[in-house]
């Protein structure tokens, strides 16, 4: 019932498309008090990397306890900002599976691209549980 | 040196203020409440109970109803962009995570957001370090960006 560090190297793309809405730019920008600009806000990558991130984290193969789960470290390299209209493909990769202690850490690296394939912005997300308090 | 920076027109490339080694950037504050937890979980889609159910927040053994972690992250880049206006775009952008922000009911808590220019590392790419503080402790550690202006 460990944590499967077997699973490092391993790719999950997401079944789906995800379409960047106008209304949707503007709901997140509210959410995090951007008032100025147009673009999507640099963290709104997370958005389409956490969904298509569940297929690795909830993957029975992984042994992740996602229930005490927090999240300990988040980065985002952008090739362009993300703008409303676009089409894009999320790319999971699982990069390092790993036991500190008590706890069990995971990261991940979501490659965003167009449906064209034209990079956008690669988010990379560790995930740690805890064992009793955080 | 520690001139508060005004968001720049569309057409200037990186400016006196915002363009120096050293160069403190004007603190930004930000008040949160459960509210903003729940528009934020809207927004991003992360309903993880912990961030509006205090029963669910104590049975794991957290402080309390904590911020989405990506939520600090958010407005941290927010007071970014702000200074660097809209012309400006954040290329590369990193954080851990040192501290939950406990959200109470009720008139909630505030985050202080504060920066400085670490180094210009091209004509065009500025890279900053930020601080958030909520209580007076630090919520995010080895937090910065890179900022590319006069685009």
């Amino acid at each position: 019932m460990g944590l499967n560090s077997a699973l490092v190297g391993r790719v999950y793309r997401s079944p789906d498309t995800y379409e960047v809405g106008r209304e949707k730019i503007r709901e997140f920008r509210a959410a995090v008090g951007a008032t100025e600009g147009d673009d999507a806000p640099p963290t709104f990558p997370i958005v389409l990397a956490m969904k298509a991130q569940e297929a690795a984290v909830l993957d029975p193969d992984l042994g992740f306890d996602f229930s005490r789960v927090i999240h300990r470290d988040q980065s985002f390299r952008h090739t362009r900002p993300v703008r409303s209209g676009d089409v894009l493909t999320v790319e999971v990769h699982v990069t390092r599976v790993e036991t500190l202690g008590a706890n069990d850490l995971v990261a991940l690296r979501s490659d965003i691209r167009t449906a064209g394939g034209e990079d956008v912005c690669t988010a990379t997300t560790t995930l740690i549980t805890w064992a009793d308090t955080p | 040196m520690t001139t508060p920076t005004a968001p720049r027109p569309a057409t200037s490339s990186a400016t006196a203020a915002t363009g120096t080694p050293g160069t403190e950037l004007p603190e930004r504050r930000f008040t949160l409440t459960r509210a903003d937890l729940v528009r934020y979980a809207g927004a991003s889609g992360d309903f993880n109970p912990i961030h509006y159910d205090e029963r669910v927040a104590g049975a794991l053994g957290l402080p309390g109803v904590i911020a989405h972690g990506m939520l600090t992250m958010g407005l941290a880049a927010t007071a970014v962009t702000d200074w660097f206006g809209p012309a400006a775009q954040v290329a590369e952008y990193e954080t851990r995570f040192a501290r939950p922000v406990v959200v109470p009911p009720g008139e909630g808590v505030e985050l202080v957001v504060s920066g400085r220019v670490d180094a210009v590392l091209d004509g065009a790419r500025t890279r900053v370090v930020l601080t958030a503080l909520c209580g007076g402790e630090r919520v995010l550690a080895r937090a910065r960006a890179v900022v590319v202006t006069g685009r």
